[in-house]
């Protein structure tokens, strides 16, 4: 199979990026909708990197739970920006994955020459969720508004019987398992024997990763503080063991479960933007480029028939992007391998160091092996951060290439988002 | 909201108790908006045997298109005396009889200007009398003053006549509305003296650094820059980032998040600007807080910390940005007028606003040859978020305590910060001047 050579195509850089700090469900956000907080991280990134007035060439972003009248979510906050509003933007969606996904979207263009710069992100509220009507009541009501004349609505609202009334919010469950996503991951966990006393020691690390990064001074340009909260709000600095060995299982059944509230995410809210651009448009403009943005790659699982894991899918997508790129596991600086949950972390460092896993599953003649495990979400990552599904790509390729230029030109950054649906994205950054 | 004085005897019951008690009633001041007139009415000029200034105010009038009046009337909106030429005491005769028809009847808002030159440099005892003398006459002025009018001296050093321009458009303008009873003094410019294109945008290219730019006064200077051409580097710590977003958006300049009390806050913002915008020409050390306590249960973080985010940080931030500011730059530093009365409960902040007025005048002598200016702004009672806080007797016995009869805006400190900005201002530096109305405190 022929690739296009890359010397038809230029380098994406990534120049900066922004976000808003991530609320707990119900939290200080609670009553920010959706382009309210994009709307801010827009405006942050447009301050930080003096954009107002300036026409990109497109912003890229959507969120996983979304009002129906939010179609042109990202459209609508650029409108509410101080950017130029002839800025185009179309909203994306893939659970998630949607922020990385956003920033593959806009560095292809700008690899191709379409677009001189752009924004990608992401944003999530689980405080200001949609609600939806029974679907029998929804069928009832579009014919009550279809009915010709007061007479024939009347009978047609006549029809509706109480049986038919019900209230449904977004789930945090698969449409075709009707499991949860930690329902999901313990039996994932379980297969893999991740350890209570692992995943712990993985949250304890994220919280204090990201409290030191705070206390640096590192998050100072990567974060612009809204609504009155200026860091993240779930982030516990004085996070232990003891204090994480104290929480009762949430996810899992029987003696043996080990994914509590304390190694796996919580509900959030938040946003996040980064700002993509070619060589030529940094140098023009004043900025400096952190990183580029070198490859991305996608893979999904059939963890429908329950032939793998649900968040396994980066696991599948990383030895794909390393063998395009001729690289190996052990060729980065970082690592920023999303936590949904602690396991998720855990069982895929397992599954790329698990003979039969690389030799069966992903056809490989030797384990893609162990990481460096101080290169590991150095910075924290979602378990301190929080995790409002769309915003976390844009969090973590901010960041990363944030890292990477304080590393120096060529070192190497790997991010790896697992997604519903049971699907993955997973990129390569490189420091400038 | 907080009970208004000024607002409550401006109409209504209120200003019948007001004027059946004879109460003070604020004037509502003439303020600048971009594009305002310079003063509402005729300029009557005068002075006292030679007078080069006032030839030269007549000049500047003539090109500003205001009307020079020869006698007092009602259209006089503004009276400048020349007694750059006073001998003794005798001579100042001459400035009652320009000043005291005028006053009956100067319109609202009127400006007296009094130009002398420097009381040191005196050639006689009763010279130097003489022109100490101005400075006693115009503050007493400024208290008979009515109707929102103020009164200031201008003393102008010998050969510096050419750069007294800027400061005389300044003071007749709405821009020193609330400038009242101060002594600016015009010296020896640090580099040449240029008027701006238009009057209207004098800082028409200018980069500007604005710190604690996120609220308050802070913000209204990075307005006002802007209004005047600035690009603004908003400068303040990340907790305000929000905010501060804002501000740089409004006015399409940048945001910087930085302490300034960290290490690299001076080199962050020398190669923000630099990278972003080319360098920069101006910098206002805004920052700064308070943490009131009386000295007797004043404990070592509360005086630590005031001093170092309100006088160590600008010292130390400007071994980066005195060499990387561009030549004929300038230098602005928000003081107190607790930096010059003291305040109870304020050693600390008292001690940092003080400091604050030492450092300008020698830093001002230092940056000399490099043609950048350094000068301060001391704040009286300004109305902002924090003073709304402020207990109701406070606040009100606060805004009444000076010649306006009423607190200041930010505006009034962001307009007095621009003009130390200009570059048609280069003969104006290590000054301090006040915007408190002419404040009893410290007076």
């Amino acid at each position: 199979m022929a690739s296009p050579q890359p010397d038809q195509t230029r380098r994406a850089a990534i120049l900066g990026g922004n976000r808003i700090p991530f609320a707990r469900q119900f939290g200080p956000y609670a009553q920010a909708s959706n382009q309210d907080m994009l709307t801010a991280a827009i405006e942050g990134l447009v301050a930080r990197y003096n954009l107002g007035g300036q026409r990109l060439g497109e912003v890229v972003a959507g969120a996983v739970i979304k009002h129906s009248r939010d179609f042109n979510l990202t459209r609508e906050s650029v409108l509410g920006s101080s950017l130029d509003p002839h800025t185009p933007a179309y909203d994306i969606q893939q659970a998630c994955g949607t922020g990385l996904e956003a920033a593959i979207l806009v560095s292809n263009k700008i690899k191709l020459g379409q677009a001189e710069s752009g924004i990608a992100g992401g944003v999530d509220t689980s405080s200001d969720a949609p609600i939806t009507v029974s679907e029998k009541l929804r069928t009832k009501l579009l014919k009550v508004n279809r009915a010709k004349g007061a007479g024939a609505q009347l009978k047609a609202l006549g029809a509706i019987r109480p049986t038919d009334l019900g209230i449904e919010t977004p789930a945090n469950s698969e449409p075709r398992t009707g499991l949860s996503m930690g329902e999901h991951m313990a039996q994932t966990a379980k297969r893999w024997g991740i350890t209570r006393e692992a995943q712990d020691e993985l949250a304890v690390a994220s919280h204090r990763g990201l409290a030191r990064s705070y206390d640096e001074g590192f998050q100072d340009d990567l974060v612009t503080s809204f609504k009155g909260l200026a860091r993240d709000q779930n982030l516990r600095p004085d996070s232990s063991m003891e204090k994480l060995a104290k929480l009762k299982p949430a996810f899992g059944k029987g003696d043996d479960a080990t994914m509590t509230a304390g190694n796996s995410t919580p509900l959030t809210d938040g946003a996040s933007v980064v700002l993509l651009g070619s060589e030529e448009y940094a140098a023009e403009h004043g900025l400096t480029v952190q990183a580029y943005f070198v490859d991305g790659e996608t893979a999904a699982v059939d963890y429908v028939h329950g032939e793998e894991g649900l968040l396994m899918a980066p696991a599948y997508a990383v030895p794909r992007l390393l063998a395009r790129n001729g690289l190996t596991l052990q060729d980065f600086d970082y690592y920023e391998i999303h936590e949904a949950f602690a396991a998720t972390v855990l069982s895929t460092l397992k599954a790329w160091e698990d003979e039969d896993f690389c030799k069966d599953k992903l056809g490989l003649d030797a384990p893609l092996g162990s990481i460096d495990r101080d290169k590991l979400n150095v910075n924290g990552s979602s378990l301190a951060a929080g995790h409002p599904f769309a915003a976390t790509g844009g969090r973590i390729v901010a960041a990363l290439a944030k890292m990477l230029h304080e590393k120096g030109p060529g070192s190497r950054g790997l991010i790896s988002i697992c997604a519903a649906g049971g699907q993955g994205v997973v990129a390569i950054l490189e420091g400038a | 909201m907080a009970f208004d004085y000024g607002k409550f005897v401006s109409g209504g019951l209120g200003k019948q108790l007001a004027t059946t008690l004879g109460l003070p009633r604020p004037t509502t001041l003439r303020r600048h908006t971009a594009g305002a007139k310079l003063i509402n009415g005729a300029v009557l000029v005068g002075g006292h045997g030679d007078t080069p200034v006032a030839d030269r105010v007549k000049t500047l009038l003539a090109d500003a298109g205001v009307q020079v009046a020869t006698q007092a009337s009602t259209s006089v909106a503004g009276v400048v005396v020349d007694m750059t030429s006073v001998e003794s005491p005798a001579d100042l005769e001459t400035l009652r009889a320009i000043v005291a028809p005028a006053l009956k009847t100067l319109a609202p808002t009127g400006r007296i200007i009094v130009i002398g030159r420097p009381v040191e440099d005196a050639a006689t005892v009763a010279q130097a009398a003489a022109r100490r003398a101005l400075e006693g006459i115009v503050r007493s002025i400024g208290k008979e003053m009515r109707g929102g009018g103020t009164a200031n001296t201008v003393l102008v050093a010998e050969g510096a006549d050419d750069a007294v321009d800027a400061t005389v458009r300044f003071l007749l303008s709405g821009r020193s509305a609330y400038v009242s009873g101060q002594v600016v003094t015009v010296g020896k410019p640090v580099g040449s003296v240029e008027a701006p294109t238009d009057w209207d945008k004098p800082l028409a290219g200018k980069v500007a650094v604005v710190t604690g730019a996120a609220r308050g006064i802070g913000a209204s200077i990075a307005d006002v820059l802007a209004r005047d051409g600035a690009t603004v580097v908003c400068v303040d710590i990340p907790a305000a980032g929000g905010p501060l977003a804002e501000v740089a958006n409004r006015i399409g300049g940048s945001a910087l998040q930085v302490d300034v009390t960290a290490e690299d806050a001076g080199a962050k913002i020398a190669e923000h600007a630099r990278a972003r915008h080319g360098g920069f020409d101006i910098v206002v050390h805004n920052a700064g807080i308070t943490r009131d306590k009386l000295l007797a249960n004043m404990d070592a973080d509360r005086w630590a910390s005031v001093l170092d985010v309100n006088l160590s940080s600008i010292l130390a931030m400007n071994e980066t940005l005195i060499p990387a500011i561009n030549d004929g730059g300038h230098v602005v530093n928000v003081a107190s007028i607790a930096g010059i009365a003291g305040n109870r409960g304020q050693t600390n902040y008292g001690a940092s606003k003080a400091g604050v007025i030492g450092m300008t005048s020698a830093l001002a002598e230092e940056v000399r040859a490099k043609g950048v200016t350094v000068n301060a702004v001391a704040p009286g009672f300004i109305e902002t978020e924090m003073t709304d806080k402020v207990p109701f007797a406070t606040r009100e016995a606060g805004r009444l305590m000076n010649s306006l009869n009423q607190g200041g805006k930010p505006v009034d400190v962001a307009e007095t910060i621009g003009w130390f900005s200009w570059d048609a201002n280069r003969g104006v530096t290590g000054n301090t001047v006040r915007v408190c109305g002419q404040m009893l405190l410290g007076a």
